[in-house]
């Protein structure tokens, strides 16, 4: 298989990870937005191990998840804490660190 | 320990912390920790000395060179005790910082010079902070003021230890804010603060001329270490030009910072700090700097002035003037500290003439010996006040305290012997000692100046004592003696004025102290001279007479009724006083013989000269320098300097205004601007490597 296909298929989740970062509201989904994007970068990685021929892309792409996870745990709890103080998971409502 | 120089500023600099932020809380207001610090830098002075000694007495049995006593016409004094002038001084260092090829090294430096003033520094001290505990007790900046002398004891001892010539500057400046922050502890009245200002001012005028010295050895010799700066002075291929002019700045220095004619005037006036400040400052060891630094860059000095080889020089003749014109001041004082701060003048004024005159090691003697006498003498006019006449120094309201302060007077009666140079006492070594070194080069007029200032102190320090001690008390308090704290510093200082001259006592072949002192690394060949019986004894006897003389004419005018009511007791109580006591009749030498040929028509044309046309200049210049830094102020200052600062931070502001709507808060905005920059930052990337 080319590694076009991969390629092609990591920049689309890494577009669709972007625009739902940038456009939703929900504070879940934003974090799911971001896994997505950690995982088009996985993607990537793994894609260019096999293509070379170079196991450290996968060694990479394992610490990736190991850290995304690791960050879903702390997001969710910011998530949580920001629920808690302002009845709603908006992020629109999150505007208190202006200058 | 000798390694371990460093130490010396430090502790007590950590002191002056540790005083500053939790004196107050302390049981006994900071007091101890200066003590603590002040007498472990005693015993480390004392730990080093010994080290020191130590080396250079092995050093001296290793290698029987024999102390370079080459000069001209010149013979070495006792053979036996000389030797060994090849030990190394210790020298430590990191460099500060390096700009192209010039490195400035921070470090510190240990040799018989250096040893002999951490032993005076720190004992003096040590006495003069255990004195202050009972002198200003209740003072109501005690803890600030324990604090500033743990301030001076750190800056002293890093001026002395100093490798280098701007590291000695450092020090030099220090001690003089902790000289102006004393002279003015009771800066409530105004009088004091000017007179600190005043001691600042005259001094920072002389330290123009010690830092233009200090840039001008620097581009001689190419660093600021005193070794290297020494070893170029005494090269062959060294530039006497240049360091005459080096010399000449250099001297200014010295007479601001050790009082010599003209830039004198501050130290009287710096006499209305507290009194151990006097003493411990204005006596023994800050004024004496000016000295050190003579002592310390010598070779500049004896190349630049050619020192040995001309028969007068300015330095030789600075000293001579300042002997006589402090000498001459001293008569018309009331004030006993005035009397005592004219002295120490005229005194440093023959450490700086015996430089002059090549007399190396004498000049530091005498400081040593000068030092403790001194100190003596301030610290028992401060006992008198303390406990006598109510914080009063007028000598016209003392009197007949012989009897009621014995430990003062007695100490008082020892360190004013050694002061006039009477056989044993310090004094005479020291001062018999630069003499001979005068009389045995070509300078025989500055040994005549001596002999005329040794005749002068010994009368204004009869005065002096008649005054304060004898006759019939004039104030109006109950005299006692002062308390322990008081009373013991007086009676160490008044050993060591006794003792102190033995160190060197050539006509009993002793000449330790200068076999001690003098290895320090570069020096020129020094003029070692024979004890010379005739000049001792004239000295001596001429000192005699002027105290007898002195004593005789005091009497006198007391019983022509100078000072009413004190004719009657001393009669009755003096009357049949053995031949000492008798001299009293030769009293008013001054004010009568003296008085009509020389004391009053030249000191008060000297007094005169002092207050109308020297403070005249320097308060012209003083005027000068206000009206320029109104200018600079106004104009300078205001307009321009503070016109950019308002505009640049005008602009700054709106900058910073602009700027804010950009910080929405919103996190998603956020994210939008960080991908777009991460786009923009990727396409430029793209543009610069690709296209």
């Amino acid at each position: 298989m080319p590694i076009n296909y991969f390629l092609i298929l990591s920049a689309f989740l890494f577009c669709t990870g972007a625009y739902g970062v940038m456009a939703r509201r929900n504070s879940v989904l934003v974090l799911m937005s971001i896994e997505l994007m950690l995982n088009a970068v996985n993607l990537n990685l793994v894609a260019f191990s096999t293509h070379l021929e170079n196991v450290s892309g996968q060694v990479f792409a394992l610490f990736v998840i190991t850290i995304a996870a690791a960050e879903v745990g702390i997001g969710l709890a910011i998530v949580l804490l920001i629920y808690r103080n302002l009845r709603s998971p908006d992020l629109d409502q999150v505007e208190q660190l202006k200058g | 320990m000798l390694d371990s120089a460093w130490l010396f500023p430090v502790i007590p600099a950590v002191s002056f912390l540790v005083i500053l932020f939790f004196g107050k809380k302390l049981p006994f207001k900071g007091a101890e920790v200066g003590i603590a610090s002040v007498g472990a830098m005693f015993l480390l002075a004392c730990v080093v000395a010994a080290q020191w000694i130590d080396k250079v007495e092995s050093a001296g049995h290793g290698s029987e060179k024999g102390l370079a006593a080459l000069g001209h016409s010149v013979v070495a004094a006792a053979e036996g005790a000389k030797g060994g002038g090849e030990v190394e001084p210790i020298v430590h260092g990191f460099t500060w910082w390096q700009n192209g090829a010039a490195k400035f090294v921070v470090g510190t430096r240990v040799d018989g010079l250096v040893v002999m003033m951490l032993l005076v520094v720190t004992t003096i001290s040590l006495l003069v902070h255990i004195y202050s505990t009972a002198y200003m007790h209740d003072d109501r900046r005690y803890t600030y003021y324990y604090a500033a002398l743990s301030l001076f004891t750190a800056s002293m001892l890093l001026l002395v230890v100093s490798a280098n010539l701007l590291q000695l500057l450092v020090g030099w400046e220090l001690v003089g804010l902790c000289s102006f922050m004393l002279i003015g502890h009771w800066w409530e009245e105004k009088e004091n603060s000017n007179a600190a200002l005043k001691a600042f001012l005259t001094t920072r005028t002389g330290d123009v001329g010690l830092m233009i010295g200090i840039i001008v050895c620097f581009f001689a010799a190419n660093s600021f270490d005193i070794a290297k700066v020494n070893a170029y002075a005494l090269s062959p291929g060294a530039d006497h030009g240049l360091l005459l002019v080096a010399a000449v700045a250099l001297m200014f220095g010295i007479m601001g910072k050790s009082g010599q004619f003209f830039l004198h005037t501050w130290l009287p006036d710096a006499m209305a700090g507290p009194t151990p400040v006097s003493a411990l400052i204005h006596a023994a060891t800050m004024v004496v700097a000016g000295v050190y630094l003579g002592a310390r860059v010598y070779p500049v000095f004896f190349n630049g002035f050619s020192i040995g080889t001309s028969t007068f020089n300015m330095m030789a003749i600075v000293g001579a003037v300042t002997i006589l014109i402090g000498a001459a001041l001293a008569f018309v004082q009331h004030d006993i500290k005035k009397v005592l701060a004219y002295s120490t003048i005229s005194q440093l004024g023959y450490m700086v003439m015996a430089l002059g005159v090549g007399a190396w090691s004498a000049a530091l003697f005498h400081l040593f010996t000068h030092a403790f006498f001194k100190a003596c003498l301030f610290l028992g006019a401060g006992s008198i006040s303390h406990s006598a006449t109510h914080h009063s120094f007028d000598m016209r309201e003392m009197g007949g305290l012989r009897k009621k302060m014995p430990v003062t007077f007695w100490t008082f009666m020892i360190a004013t012997l050694a002061l006039a140079g009477i056989f044993p006492f310090a004094g005479f070594w020291s001062k018999d000692e630069i003499l001979a070194t005068a009389g045995q080069g070509r300078y025989d007029v500055f040994v005549v100046v001596g002999l005329v200032g040794a005749v002068m102190t010994a009368a204004y320090m009869t005065r002096c004592v008649y005054l304060t001690f004898f006759g019939k008390y004039r104030g109006h308090h109950h005299p006692h003696e002062s308390s322990p704290a008081i009373t013991v510093p007086l009676v160490v200082l008044a050993v060591l004025s006794l003792l102190a001259g033995l160190l060197q006592a050539a006509p009993i072949n002793v000449t330790k102290f200068e076999h001690w002192l003098e290895p320090v690394g570069g020096l020129p060949e020094l003029v070692h001279p024979k004890f010379d019986y005739a000049l001792a004894t004239i000295s001596v006897a001429l000192a005699s007479l002027a105290v007898g003389a002195a004593f005789f004419f005091l009497f006198k005018r007391e019983e022509s009724g100078a000072f009413k009511g004190l004719t009657q007791r001393s009669k009755v109580a003096h009357a049949g006083y053995t031949f000492l006591e008798k001299k009293y009749y030769l009293d008013d030498l001054y004010e009568g013989v003296i008085v009509a040929g020389i004391k009053g028509p030249i000191a008060r044309a000297s007094y005169w000269m002092n207050q109308n046309v020297i403070d005249g200049v320097v308060n012209a210049v003083g005027r000068g320098t206000t009206r320029a830094g109104r200018f600079t102020y106004g104009v300078l200052d205001q307009e321009l300097v503070d016109g950019a600062v308002n505009d640049l931070g005008r602009e700054t502001g709106s900058a910073g205004g602009g700027m804010t709507k950009l910080q929405s808060g919103q996190l998603q905005r956020y994210a939008l601007l960080l991908l777009a920059s991460v786009g923009l930052i990727g396409l430029a990337v793209y543009l610069v490597n690709v296209v």
